[in-house]
């Protein structure tokens, strides 16, 4: 247990020391907000949905959970140039609790900036539906969190540098992202694309976090939450899979 | 107290390592020598549970390596080749870390980091993250953070690259010291020859991933007839230069080092 918590405490540590990294991971999916959120709000209040800005804050912390929690991965390629990884590898610990440890803290540390995010959408004006459903909404992206850093940290352990790394996130995460309806809702689109969106794990949490903060749902929140039960055991597999196959 | 029974390990159809016995006594001072790509950095890798051999046994302090991976892992500390700290964390959190991941009892792990942060000289440095550090001062914080779990077997891959003299100094005094007083059992590998004539008990060399020769330093010195060690080992391997295949992680390291060297 207690090298599960100073893994943990790694991550948080390393987080808090790197300015850039606090700095940088609100600034994507600030430009969203502004970018979308205003610029896209007057049509889509035209077309008779509402207001854009609050449909638009679920998907963003999401995001923000998504490509944070995918950051962990490439932890794993930075501790594997810089040798540290070999020290983890070679210690009497299991393998299993140095990838728990490390995914809890990569999931706490993408969780704290879905929060910030939702902070900073507060000062933009978005409210929550009840906001005492803030906290149903903290568990749903911690959730998603856990699932990412466990899928990310099977990435980055067969992947052996950031190229390859990038190629993952452009071909896979950025394209689940785009089609999970986080920017648009799913009721008028092209069949194909709800076919899609309906095979994408991502569209589930994004759908469960509108439904805590917004109270919309499309796929029901029994099905979002079963979905990302499914996702979250297949990550962690696959995930501990990959960190036990690696060789230094 | 290290024991290697005829180990293989193969890439393809390439045997880095190629049927390799040899044992260790406790307390005693080991040198692993041979050219670049002679399989050096195989065998500890395999010794100390990174890489899984093809074929053959190992045991390190009786704990079979391959069976009983987590006590053999409690039996030896590590001083790599490349630097293996994390450069975003304190001198102190990478040995409390490590000494957590070594499940040092609570009690005691506050008075051996201090006493062996002392010994290096780096307490003082405790809570400097070690990112500003020297390329000389990681290693002794590497050397320091290999002890805190008092291991029987200290494994140190060529130790004193890049380092000073000073360092260097510093380094083999104290690994004779832990050898003559607390009879740990030292492995090392090393470019420098004149390092393993002074600080090894016994020598093995190895090339192309077969044992040429084992034994006390005199001793291979007039086997081969030759005046010194030096003499010797290019008798045994040959004068020719020999390109090491690096992996992409190695090369980046490398470059790493030099440059905080610098």
């Amino acid at each position: 247990m207690k090298a599960i918590y100073y893994l943990w405490l790694r991550q948080i540590k390393r987080f808090f020391r790197s300015k850039s990294r606090i700095v940088g991971s609100v600034g994507q999916p600030l430009l969203f907000l502004l970018a979308l959120g205003y610029g896209l709000g007057s049509i889509y209040k035209r077309a008779g949905d509402g207001n854009y800005l609050n449909f638009l804050v679920p998907g963003i912390m999401a995001q923000t959970v998504l490509f944070a929690a995918m950051f962990y991965g490439a932890m794993i390629i930075f501790d594997r140039q810089f040798g540290f990884l070999k020290e983890t590898m070679v210690a009497p610990t299991s393998r299993l609790k140095i990838m728990i440890g490390g995914a809890l803290g990569g999931a706490t540390t993408a969780t704290m900036q879905g929060l910030l995010v939702l902070a900073i959408s507060y000062v933009l004006g978005f409210r929550a539906a009840h906001p005492w459903m803030i906290p149903i909404a903290l568990f749903i992206m911690f959730g998603l969190a856990i699932a990412i850093a466990s899928f990310s940290s099977g990435i980055g352990s067969f992947v052996q540098d950031m190229q390859g790394f990038q190629a993952i996130n452009q071909f896979l995460v950025f394209p689940l992202y785009f089609l999970s309806g986080a920017l648009y809702p799913l009721t008028n689109v092209p069949t194909w694309l709800r076919y899609v969106a309906e095979v994408n794990p991502i569209s589930y949490t994004v759908d469960a976090m509108r439904w805590s903060l917004i109270g919309v749902s499309k796929f029901g929140i029994a099905k979002d939450l079963i979905a990302l039960a499914i996702t979250i055991v297949i990550c962690i597999i696959f995930g501990l899979n990959r960190f036990n196959h690696i060789e230094a | 107290m290290v024991e290697v029974k005829d180990l293989v390990k193969s890439f393809g159809h390439f045997n880095a390592v190629d049927n390799i016995s040899f044992k260790v006594a406790p307390g005693e001072r080991f040198a692993l020598l041979g050219p670049n790509g002679a399989g050096k950095s195989t065998t500890i890798k395999m010794l100390t549970t990174l890489l899984k051999p093809t074929s053959g046994n190992l045991y390190l302090n009786s704990h079979d390596v391959i069976k009983d991976k987590a006590l053999a892992r409690k039996s030896f500390g590590i001083v790599f080749q490349d630097p293996s700290v994390d450069t975003e964390m304190t001198a102190y959190e990478n040995m409390q870390l490590h000494a957590i991941l070594y499940n040092v009892p609570s009690k005691e792990l506050n008075t051996r980091i201090k006493d062996l942060l002392e010994l290096v000289e780096l307490w003082d440095r405790k809570d400097s993250l070690v990112r500003n550090f020297s390329g000389g001062m990681k290693r002794r914080l590497e050397i320091a953070r290999g002890l805190v779990h008092h291991p029987k077997i200290l494994f140190l891959d060529e130790p004193t690259v890049g380092l000073d003299a000073q360092t260097r100094n510093l380094l083999w005094d104290y690994v004779n010291k832990l050898s003559a007083e607390k009879n740990m059992t030292i492995f090392f590998t090393t470019h420098y020859l004149e390092e393993a004539e002074t600080n090894a008990d016994r020598i093995a060399i190895i090339d192309h991933g077969q044992l040429l020769t084992i034994g006390t330093p005199s001793k291979l010195i007039k086997d081969s007839k030759s005046k010194s060690l030096e003499e010797a080992y290019l008798k045994l391997t040959g004068k020719a230069v020999r390109d090491e295949q690096a992996n992409p992680h190695d090369a980046w390291r490398e470059r790493q080092r030099a440059r905080s060297m610098r």
